[in-house]
């Protein structure tokens, strides 16, 4: 059986600091949210892998190295 | 510029917590800044959401770990501000928000800097340029992990700062 997890509060206006548990609906939203902020940031890595191995494909294509063509395009 | 740094609250946590939450903010300040520091229970996504509201954020992330980088722009999950893994036992990811004005009625840019503390080839760093395209006085600032919790000694500083 797992803990219905909680939340802190911390009232600014009187230091006042409670924990309550989180709603069923509390505890639906987090899931959603956070499975997106994954889901994105696992395809932008994935994005800047396939750019990057692309990127190095070409080099290898051109028989360059990375600071070569750095020199070309300044 | 910023001349004074006065602890608004703070707050260190003595079990796990899903979020932790700054309510009643006082509208006496110029900026805010949450230092934290922060151990989830599973890797997981850090989020923060403004005046219990969780829409209308988007951001500029650059994101690295040490074997890739990363720069994008996240309009659909503009509320993530790091990602603090777990690779190592007992160790604390870092970071803080900055928000300026934001009492302002303006939409509120603000960053975001987390820092994963990992003994492993890859911990990530992630600083985010913020904006959320709301005109309210900010009065609550709320940080939750995703599917997991932040653990028992993580802990939360909230400042304010004024300009005079």
């Amino acid at each position: 059986m797992t803990d219905t997890p909680t939340k802190v509060i911390v009232d600014c206006s009187t230091g006042e600091q409670t924990v309550v548990p989180l709603t069923a609906e509390e505890i639906a939203e987090l899931e959603v949210a956070a499975a997106k902020a994954e889901q994105d940031r696992l395809a932008a890595e994935a994005e800047a892998a396939t750019k990057a191995a692309a990127r190095q494909a070409l080099l290898d294509k051109l028989g360059i190295t990375q600071e070569e063509a750095a020199l070309l395009l300044s | 510029m910023a001349n004074t740094y006065t602890l608004i609250a703070s707050n260190t946590l003595s079990s796990s917590a899903a979020s932790v939450t700054f309510s009643s903010i006082p509208s006496t300040y110029t900026d805010l800044v949450v230092k934290f520091s922060v151990r989830t229970t599973d890797n997981d996504t850090m989020l923060v959401g403004l005046n219990n509201v969780t829409t209308s954020f988007s951001s500029r992330v650059l994101e690295g770990n040490g074997a890739s980088v990363a720069s994008y722009s996240n309009s659909s999950s503009g509320r993530y501000i790091g990602y603090p893994i777990i690779t190592t036992t007992s160790t604390f990811a870092n970071g803080e928000i900055y928000i300026p004005s934001y009492t302002a009625s303006q939409n509120k840019p603000f960053s975001a800097f987390t820092a994963a503390e990992a003994n492993a080839t890859t911990a990530y760093i992630t600083a985010v340029a913020d904006l959320w395209s709301n005109t309210n006085a900010i009065n609550e600032v709320k940080f939750t992990t995703s599917t997991y919790s932040f653990v028992s000694g993580s802990s939360f500083w909230l400042y304010g700062i004024k300009n005079s």
